[in-house]
C-alpha cells in the first residue's frame, strides 16, 4: 500500500468500516510512513476539537425566546380562527 | 494505537423498542402541544447549530430554527417514521439553510455541488505534528475564533457534510439521506472537508519549531 491508496481509504478507516485484510495493510503502512501517521493523528484531532467545542453560543434566553415564538406559531396553526383544535389525525 | 473511529455512538435502544420521539410525535398529532414543545426543547440547539454552520450567520440561524420547527409541525402528517425524527428535522434545516444562502447570493446558485469539483485539499501538504494539547494553547474565545474562521473558509458543500457527519454525529447513511447524496459522494466530500480543515488548523496548532512547508 502506498500513500495514495491509504488516503483513499482514510474515511473508511476513521469510520472503522474496513475489511480485516485491508486493515492489516493500513496498519503496516502507518508503521513505516510517518507522514500518513501525522495525517491520521491531526485529522482525528481536527474532528475532536470541532466536536468538543460549542463554537456558536446558544444561551438560555435565546432558547426561551425561540421556543416561545415557535410554540406561539404552532398554537395558532393548530387552532381554527374561533379557537377550536383543528383535526390533524387522518383516521 | 488509539481508537480508530471518532464516532460517539448514541445510547442504543433495545431493537423492538420504539424511539421515545415516536410517542411524542403521536401525542402531538393527537393535539398535545406540550409533547411538541418537548421535541423542540430536545432538538432546538442542534437545529440552530446546524443552520449557523451552514449559513455562517447568527440571525439567519435564529429565523431558520423557528421556520424548521413550524414547518415540521405543519407537515407532521408527512413524517412516516422511516428515519429518526431528528434526521427529518435536520433535513428540513439543511434545505432552509441552503435556500437562505441562495437568497443571499441572488446571482449565484448555491447547491450541494458548489465548489466540490476542485481537487484542492485532497492532497495533504502539511506533515508537521501538532502540539500535544492545542485546545490549551489558546483561550476558549481565541479557539472559538480560529474554529469559526477555519470552517467558514470551506465551500458550503464540504461544510455541510462535515457539520452533519462529524459535528452532529449523523451516520454516513443519514448524512446521505439528509442531503440527497449518494454514500460515496458523502465519503468523498467528507474526506476533502476533513483534510482541508486539518491543513488550515495546522497553521495554528503545529509544533513551533517546524516551519510551514
Amino acid at each position: 500500500m502506498n500513500c495514495t491508496d491509504f488516503l483513499a481509504k482514510l474515511t473508511d478507516f476513521f469510520d472503522g468500516n474496513i475489511e480485516p485484510d485491508l486493515m492489516l495493510e493500513v496498519k503496516e503502512h502507518l508503521g513505516v510512513c510517518h507522514h500518513c501517521e501525522v495525517v491520521v493523528d491531526t485529522t482525528r484531532k481536527t474532528i475532536e476539537v470541532y466536536r468538543g467545542s460549542e463554537i456558536y453560543e446558544f444561551p438560555d434566553d435565546l432558547s426561551t425566546r425561540l421556543r416561545a415564538a415557535i410554540m406561539a406559531r404552532c398554537e395558532k396553526e393548530a387552532c381554527t380562527p374561533d379557537g377550536k383544535l383543528k383535526a390533524r389525525l387522518k383516521t | 494505537m488509539a481508537s480508530l473511529s471518532p464516532t460517539i455512538a448514541e445510547p442504543l435502544l433495545p431493537p423492538d423498542e420504539p424511539h421515545p420521539d415516536v410517542e411524542l410525535v403521536a401525542r402531538t398529532r393527537a393535539g398535545d402541544n406540550s409533547a411538541y414543545e418537548q421535541l423542540v426543547k430536545q432538538y432546538e440547539r442542534q437545529i440552530f447549530r446546524t443552520a449557523n454552520h451552514i449559513t455562517q450567520n447568527r440571525e439567519d440561524a435564529e429565523d431558520i430554527t423557528q421556520d424548521v420547527f413550524f414547518k415540521a409541525f405543519q407537515k407532521l402528517d408527512q413524517f412516516k417514521g422511516d428515519s429518526k425524527f431528528s434526521t427529518w428535522l435536520v433535513r428540513i434545516a439543511v434545505n432552509e439553510s441552503l435556500m437562505r444562502l441562495r437568497k443571499r447570493k441572488t446571482s449565484k446558485t448555491v447547491s450541494m455541488d458548489q465548489d466540490v469539483q476542485t481537487e484542492e485539499g485532497s492532497i495533504p501538504r502539511d506533515f508537521a505534528e501538532w502540539r500535544p494539547n492545542p485546545e490549551q494553547i489558546y483561550s476558549q474565545s481565541e479557539l472559538g475564533d480560529i474554529l469559526r474562521k477555519t470552517i467558514a473558509g470551506l465551500p458550503p458543500g464540504f461544510r455541510t457534510v462535515f457539520t452533519l457527519r462529524d459535528i452532529e454525529n449523523l451516520s454516513t447513511e443519514e448524512t446521505a439521506e439528509a442531503l440527497k447524496l449518494s454514500v460515496p459522494a458523502v465519503k468523498s466530500r467528507l474526506l476533502r472537508a476533513r483534510l482541508q480543515l486539518r491543513e488550515r488548523l495546522s497553521r495554528y496548532f503545529r509544533q513551533k519549531n517546524e516551519a510551514p512547508k
